[in-house]
């Protein structure tokens, strides 16, 4: 289990208010930004998030449900996302998306139970040219094929 | 920097930073597009820096700069020598003190970073003489590769913001509207609608708060033109935003990015501080009575926040959810208030009419489509990359003259037009002009501009199941045709490449298409049976291969195909059983091998480690 900081929870969900103007219409930032600092939002984040704005929970549940970006489970350490736009699609990411699922044991929006790595699909990173690409945190992998997909986790799990 | 207080000022400096440019001597540009820095490009970039510094070489006026998308990101990264416009591709940062000390310091060509013609085996020296480049129109992408995007001066230096400057003191926002109508220019984002008619009518509209918007949430996979615009020239975008908000009485405005674009929020965020801090935003622009600014918004990723409502009631705090529009946003839009909103590039083409006049800008495309478009062309083609092309060219021009024609000696099959709500067109249709009207006859659209070529690899059943697949997960939920709808369409053709559909099942797809086009509530909706319908239409005998034979010609349904080992080809080298996560692969070293079906779970791992061409899907 992953134990949470509440008192830093009120403080940054205080701080992030803060930056927008304390205007609960920025909705879609204040959640981002959040985001950006715990990787995923979890549900005493999305209380207090509510608490502070005066938006009633269901309407950030919603929110915090209906955009992908954002995660209401915890997230690896590193983020695979295999694009699976038309162009990396046609080049065979769903090919390089098996192997990876085999490779790591799990499936799509899933995360490997040492919290390194969670797997997940995204539609187009826009870097079409070089498809099929795999973004490992922000970094781009592109002409991925089946066979290199070993290595690379590899090199992740060496990384470490 | 110092606040410019009137168009005099902004001529002034422009004219000092001419000046300046002008000292240069040489200037390497470095690309930094997405796609070039996906392929170490800021490796490159630092290394040049690094090399122009040690030898001191800024003193006799090299300078390096990194710049926006060039667009042959198949290429990357790119690095072009001015001024003498030498091109090189593929460059690693080992590359770089050789091209420092040859073409820099002496003057010389590296000849093997040149771009070689596949088709002659030439060598080509400038970038205007490529293939890819040569039948372009490059307007819009223009600067892409000659400004620094994080520099606003640099954006001033070509003459920037002095559409701008026109605009407030020359023009009357009736005038400037007249002026977008006369040009003919149509949305860019998908539907096409003329943006001087939208101006006009948010115009019309009295209020004393209105709003503009930019749409940057490029959600069609294997699109990105509007992400290579925003991160290359973020200040086309915003000047175009200024001159509308002046048209249309607008205060304040919006630019709604992708979250997955983190390059162009970052160039977009820097661009709009350096534009207030010269007084180009925010209170009296240009010392003119003239007030308006722009906050961005960072999309959280969901398809449907393209459309317009949807777009709008995101930005408000509420989940993307589009409403029926019997009301337009000109009218209630951003929080009930009069709301023009326009496509990335739809802005970035406005700064070029004021600058150039209307009638110009009508000469350029069709009669019913003005201007140029930028395409991404990607997919089974050899020139991957961004294309900007007059209206009305061919899809032929595009995919075999700018694209370089199909790699691997394969056949052409489908190209695959305007995203999820696009359409496949077959190779009967190559010579189809490219043009608003003439793809929505042809059963497709113009979309944003994605362009996907396929070969014979590709499976059309796939592909149509694919987008329905992608739409499924995107539809919002709000209405029952596209949301149920689209379901029962994705468990049909997944039936159908799982190999257990019947023929019924194709008249089913085309009932269904129907039924969600014409009863649901936003663009998404009406669209989303266009991959399948058009697929239907023009690779009818795919479908049936698939029901009748249970057969992918393409190899690519995986419950269809089975891989084999020819015996004549293999070798027995033993690599592919050695590759094999699953030991289906059994033979003695020197003896043909065998993959047994059995265990065999199709990951195609075999196929692409054999050097002998010996693993085949059937």
């Amino acid at each position: 289990m992953i134990e949470l900081d509440l008192e830093k929870i009120k403080r940054d969900v205080a701080e992030v208010f803060e930056r927008y103007g304390r205007d609960p219409a920025r909705m879609i930032e204040i959640l981002q930004d959040l985001q950006d600092i715990y990787h995923w939002l979890p549900k005493e984040l999305l209380k207090e998030v509510s608490r502070q704005t005066g938006v009633p929970l269901t309407r950030v549940y919603h929110m915090a449900t209906f955009f992908k970006a954002f995660s209401l489970k915890p997230r690896g350490k590193y983020v695979i996302q295999v694009c699976t736009g038309t162009a990396c699609h046609v080049k065979g990411a769903y090919m390089v998306l098996d192997q990876l699922k085999n490779v790591l044991g799990i499936d799509v929006g899933e995360t490997t139970d040492d919290l390194m790595f969670t797997l997940e699909t995204v539609n187009c990173v826009g870097a079409c040219a070089l498809a099929p690409v795999v973004v490992i945190n922000d970094y781009y992998h592109g002409y991925v094929t089946p066979g290199k997909v070993e290595s690379l986790i590899k090199e992740y799990r060496e990384q470490q | 920097m110092k606040r410019l207080n009137s168009k005099e000022e902004l001529f002034k400096l422009y004219e000092e930073l001419k000046k300046e440019r002008e000292k240069e001597k040489r200037y390497i540009a470095v690309c930094n597009g997405t796609g070039c820095l996906a392929n170490r490009g800021l490796e490159v970039f630092l290394a040049f820096k690094e090399e122009v510094e040690k030898r001191n070489l800024a003193d006799v006026g090299v300078t390096v700069r990194g710049t926006g998308c060039h667009g042959f990101c198949g290429r990357g990264p790119l690095v072009v020598i001015y001024p003498e416009k030498i091109f090189y591709q593929k460059v690693k940062p080992e590359d770089v003190p050789e091209i420092v000390e040859k073409t820099v310091v002496n003057g010389e060509v590296v000849e093997r970073l040149l771009y070689e013609d596949p088709a002659t085996g030439e060598k080509i020296l400038h970038e205007e003489d490529i293939p890819f480049y040569k039948k372009q129109m490059r307007l819009l992408l223009a600067a892409n590769g000659i400004i620094d995007p994080k520099s606003i001066y640099d954006y001033i230096s070509i003459g920037g913001y002095q559409a701008l400057a026109k605009a407030l003191t020359e023009m009357t926002p009736r005038g400037i509207i007249d002026e977008v109508i006369k040009s003919g220019l149509r949305g860019r984002g998908g539907a096409g609608f003329p943006t001087g008619w939208k101006w006009d009518d948010a115009a019309k509209h009295d209020s004393p708060i209105k709003y503009v918007i930019c749409n940057a949430d490029e959600g069609d996979p294997g699109a990105y033109m509007d992400r290579s615009l925003l991160e290359g020239n973020p200040h086309s975008v915003i000047e175009g935003m200024i001159i509308g908000a002046y048209a249309v009485g607008a205060t304040e405005g919006y630019i709604y990015v992708r979250k997955e674009y983190p390059l162009a929020v970052e160039n977009a965020t820097i661009a709009i501080q350096q534009a207030k801090e010269l007084g180009l935003l925010g209170e009296n622009i240009l010392g003119t009575d003239f007030s308006f600014d722009i906050k961005i918004v960072r999309g959280g990723g969901a398809f449907v926040c393209g459309e317009s409502s949807a777009l709008m009631a995101s930005i408000e705090g509420r989940v993307g959810e589009p409403r029926s529009k019997y009301i337009h946003a000109t009218e209630s839009g951003l929080w009930g208030r009069p709301t023009v909103l326009n496509n990335v590039e739809t802005w970035a083409n406005v700064p070029i009419i004021i600058t150039r006049g209307a009638d110009w800008y009508a000469t350029i495309g069709t009669e019913g489509s003005k201007g140029t478009k930028i395409f991404s062309l990607v997919g089974a083609v050899n020139n991957t990359g961004l294309v900007e092309v007059p209206m009305g060219i061919t899809l032929r021009e595009v995919i075999f003259d700018i694209g370089g024609g199909i790699p691997g000696g394969k056949k052409f099959k489908a190209v695959q037009t305007g995203g999820p709500s696009g359409g496949c067109l077959p190779a009967e249709l190559l010579d189809l002009p490219v043009d608003f009207d003439s793809l929505d006859e042809a059963g497709s659209m113009m979309g944003s501009g994605g362009m996907i070529v396929m070969d014979e690899g590709a499976c059309m059943v796939d592909v149509a199941r694919y987008f329905v697949k992608f739409l499924t997960e995107e539809s919002c939920g709000k209405c029952t045709p596209c949301r149920e709808g689209l379901r029962q369409m994705l468990e049909t053709l997944n039936k159908i490449t799982r190999g257990e559909g019947t023929e019924e099942d194709i008249a089913l797809l085309e009932e269904l298409g129907e039924v969600i086009a014409n009863a649901s509530l936003c663009g998404l909706g009406k669209s989303a049976p266009n991959p399948v319908l058009s697929t239907i239409r023009y690779f009818r005998d795919e479908y049936l291969e698939h029901v009748r034979d249970k057969k992918c010609r393409a190899g690519v349904c995986k419950a269809l195909v089975t891989y084999v080992i020819d015996e004549e080809a293999c070798t027995g080298c033993h690599v592919c059983a050695l590759r094999c996560p699953v030991g289906a692969i059994s033979g003695e070293r020197k003896q043909p091998h065998r993959i047994d079906p059995e265990k065999c779970i199709k990951c195609g791992i075999c196929k692409e480690v054999c050097k002998f061409n010996a693993v085949k899907v059937i």
